[in-house]
């Protein structure tokens, strides 16, 4: 027996519409699923999950504060997807980007202008592109695939951070704690108001999807992406190159996914210590797919998957499931948002191989 | 097998609808043993989805099939292949780095040996006039060969109906001839043959029955050999065709639009042809005719002069009007007055999954980049101005549609070639180079497409048409050369060339592989 996908003729464009909702819909099943198992109750459960965030402030705040590095990382994953390139390192991006951003106050202490947030916002970014741009290297140099490399280059990333936050650049007068001293004022993102742990990243991260909407609906850049994502032959005969988008590609997500390790650092944290690495580059992976690779679509998915975060915390101390159950949440999240884009896609079908004998 | 009367297999008002578009409308058909019957009709009158539906590919929406006098439902094509239905398909389904008979233990039970398979592939080969070694690597074989290797694949099923899509397309007249002998001998073995073709000529050869469609129905069925090619056709497109002629040139007066000197292109992959020191001349208001057999190196010499290569020539000269393009891209070589028309439309010349307005944009934005954009360095796309030109083009070509921008997959072979053609001569440019023009295009958009082609010329510009099709090339070229392994022979005045003269060419500098075809 083998199962084959067939693809269908024409994909109804009402399911294309419903498809995230009904892959959220499901991981919530799933969910009654998963507490029952646990031996909780499961309206309980998804009511923590999923309403409790929703009723206060502070939580609400907080969800604003997890949505910004998520709606960047997948924004510009969302352009890497869409031009057919696979990269799967926006953490390693996010880690290498906050440290780069982190550089200019380690090494220029007591330098405290207006000029300095923007420069490590820029520094940032760069580091991001740099650190993506070694996947795309290595691909179209190399044909090293991106998936791997770019994968693995997290743990590098990781590792490398790790380092600099013990041994070089730790605070001599942080009592031994990992961590780089607490940045200046001007190397602070500035809050959304008083008080408020949310800031200006979001900002950032809502005029970035408006741009990079535009660029891929209504620009020949966007053109582009689109065109090489579905046939480089094509890509070729249009004059557009395969090998400087793959670059491209990368470069921007990585950007993206650096803006987002700057801001949490220069915004949230207010220095570069040993809990940069939440796992947000991985969550922005199915940020970018229930967006519909659309940027517009990714902010809003960025919230969905805030909620998530902050529900897993609220379950944790409220009803003692351990927050590997976010990640649970995630995962399916993921699975069924792919799962409902195949099958409105293709049809399966089962082709039983005793009829092939004749 | 008997021989008598009965049907082999007969459709009754068989019915598939997608849509709002009745593809195949109450279809009567049926094909006894021993016959070998022709299935004719344009592009988009509903034969391939019939065959579809016959091999289980596609369901139908309703009436019924009889399969020798037993309705049946055929659910998949491995369920029409127990039956005893057997497909050849126009694109084969080969793996190029694996031997013949690995390809063919492949479309096997699993528990089948391999050497078992080159041994039954051995007999059938023998047994049926197809030379072929089973230990050969695929991507070593001509195409005629690999066709071979699908009918072999075929008839290791011992089907009943063997079901032939386009097979002659990619063939020299020769190995067609080859292929003739081989359908005369399971015919007379009381096989059934639905044999699918746009060459008339061949199915009045071949054929004791033509079932003919137009627009999903079923509108004649006829012996071919008491027709004419002309009748035939007619009742395809249900018109009367035009006849295409070329309009003199005289080669000494006209200037040269496009001038190559000792091309020659290094292979990129193991499978590609080597380009080796090409020289020609076009003119202005010629049609430049290159023949030959698939896989001679006309996908290689396209993207050399089209600039669709990942390394430049390793040598030569590529001159359009006096300007060397030899260093330029493609898009460059359209901004100095250049069109490229390429033999395959789908994921090539047009993206399947983008709609038409986006696939005008995808080989003009750089040459109409005034007009198609704004913003400066921003490239914003202007979408009234492109949609202006589409509209143009589907109205000079007659490019029929369901929607007023569908997708351009959704289109039918020969609309899409018309809209693709039609995208490269509404720029007028200087030098159209079209690699198979009208290869599975239904005779209707051929003959409007041969036309342009024509009329193009005619114009003052020139027209390389590389073709494996000879009709085509003797009906509307004015020179004639011949590309095999990767050389070019001397352009030659078409009427002073004779089918056997290029015939010859195609197979003269391959002898090895003639001995293995005679």
């Amino acid at each position: 027996m083998r199962i084959e996908l067939i693809k269908r003729a024409d994909a109804s464009p009402l399911f294309s519409i419903a498809s995230p909702f009904i892959a959220l819909l499901l991981t919530m099943i799933a969910g009654v699923i998963m507490f029952l198992l646990l031996g909780k109750d499961p309206a309980t459960g998804l009511y923590t999950y999923f309403v409790q965030p929703l009723l206060d402030t502070w939580s609400l705040e907080q969800i604003l504060v997890k949505a910004t590095p998520l709606a960047l990382i997948g924004i510009g994953l969302a352009v890497c997807f869409r031009s057919g390139n696979w990269n799967i390192g926006a953490e390693g991006q996010y880690l290498i980007g906050g440290a780069f951003g982190a550089a200019l106050p380690v090494f220029l202490p007591g330098v405290d202008t207006w000029v300095l947030l923007p420069a490590m916002v820029l520094m940032g970014m760069l580091g991001g592109a740099l650190y993506g741009a070694i996947p795309a290297l290595l691909k179209t140099r190399f044909g090293a695939n991106e998936i791997l490399t770019s994968l693995m280059l997290v743990y590098v990333a990781q590792q490398l951070v790790d380092w600099l936050v013990r041994v070089p650049w730790r605070d001599p007068k942080g009592m031994g704690f990992p961590g780089t001293p607490s940045f200046p004022s001007g190397a602070q993102m500035p809050k959304l108001w008083q008080y408020a742990d949310a800031h200006y990243g979001l900002v950032l991260a809502v005029v970035l999807a408006i741009i990079v909407w535009f660029v891929l609906s209504r620009t020949m850049k966007g053109f582009e992406i689109a065109v090489l994502g579905s046939s480089a032959r094509a890509g070729r005969f249009a004059g557009f190159s395969a090998r400087r988008m793959t670059i491209f590609a990368f470069c921007v997500s990585g950007a993206l996914a650096g803006l987002a390790g700057i801001a949490e650092v220069s915004g949230t944290v207010g220095k570069l210590d040993d809990k940069l690495s939440l796992g947000y580059g991985f969550s922005a992976i199915i940020v970018a797919f229930l967006g519909r690779l659309n940027p517009l679509g990714c902010l809003a998915a960025a919230f969905v998957l805030a909620l998530t975060y902050i529900g897993g915390e609220n379950a944790q101390i409220a009803m003692g499931i351990s927050d590997r159950a976010t990640r649970v949440f995630q995962g399916l999240l993921l699975f069924f948002v792919l799962a409902s884009d195949t099958l409105i896609q293709y049809q399966v079908r089962i082709v039983s191989t005793a009829a092939r004998s004749a | 097998m008997s021989a008598d009367d009965a049907k082999l297999l007969e459709t009754k008002g068989l019915t598939k609808v997608f849509g709002t578009l009745r593809a195949n409308d109450q279809v009567d058909f049926d094909i006894r043993p021993g016959e070998i019957h022709a299935l004719l009709g344009e592009n988009g009158a509903g034969k391939s989805t019939l065959v579809k539906m016959l091999f289980g590919s596609l369901q139908p929406t309703g009436g019924i099939i009889e399969w020798r006098g037993e309705p049946v439902t055929v659910p998949s094509p491995s369920v029409a292949r127990s039956m005893g239905i057997g497909m050849v398909f126009q694109h084969f389904s080969l793996f190029e780095a694996l031997t013949v008979a690995e390809n063919i233990a492949l479309s096997m039970e699993p528990d089948v040996k391999t050497s078992q398979v080159a041994e039954r592939a051995r007999e059938l080969s023998k047994q049926y006039g197809l030379p072929l070694d089973p230990d050969a690597l695929v991507g070593d074989l001509s195409v005629g060969e690999r066709q071979r290797i699908e009918i072999i694949r075929c008839l290791m099923q011992d089907p009943s109906l063997v079901i032939l899509d386009e097979p002659t397309s990619v063939l020299t007249p020769q190995e067609a001839d080859t292929l003739f002998e081989t359908l005369f001998r399971l015919r007379d073995e009381g096989r059934a043959i639905l044999y699918i073709s746009h060459r008339l000529e061949e199915v009045q050869r071949l054929c004791s029955r033509a079932t003919i469609m137009r627009h999903g129905k079923v509108v004649d069925i006829c012996d071919p050999r008491e027709e004419t090619a002309a009748t035939l056709a007619a009742r395809m497109v249900g018109a009367e065709l035009q006849d295409i002629r070329p309009a003199p040139v005289s080669l000494e007066a006209a200037p040269v639009i496009l001038s190559v000197r000792g091309l020659s292109l290094a292979p990129d992959n193991p499978f590609a042809v080597a380009l080796k020191n090409i020289n020609f001349d076009v003119h202005s208001g010629e049609v430049l005719g290159i023949a030959g057999i698939a896989g001679e190196g006309q996908g290689e010499f396209f993207s050399a002069l089209s600039g669709e290569v990942e390394q430049l020539p390793t040598g030569g000269t590529i001159e359009l009007r006096g300007n060397d393009l030899s260093a330029l891209n493609i898009s460059e070589r359209r901004k100095k007055g250049a069109a490229f028309v390429p033999e395959e439309r789908h994921g090539h010349g047009a993206v399947t999954g983008m709609r038409l307005t986006d696939n005008m944009l995808l080989a003009r934005h750089k040459s109409d980049q005034d007009s198609f954009q704004s913003g400066g360095g921003l490239g914003v796309i202007v979408r009234s101005a492109i949609r202006s030109a589409t509209d143009r083009v589907n109205a000079a070509m007659d490019v029929r549609k369901g929607a007023p921008d569908p997708n351009a997959g959704s289109l039918s072979g020969g609309n899409l070639q018309k809209f693709i053609m039609g995208r490269e001569l509404d720029r007028q440019p200087a030098l159209l180079v079209v690699n198979q023009p009208t290869w599975g295009v239904d005779a209707g958009a051929a003959g409007h497409i041969r036309q342009s082609l024509v009329d193009l010329a005619a114009s003052g510009s020139a027209v390389i048409m590389i073709s494996q099709d000879l009709d085509e090339i003797f009906s509307i070229a004015t020179r004639i050369a011949v590309i095999a392994k990767g050389t070019l022979s001397e352009p030659t005045d078409a009427a002073k060339m004779s089918r056997e003269a290029v015939g010859l060419l195609m197979t003269g500098q391959t002898s090895d592989r003639a001995e293995v075809a005679a």
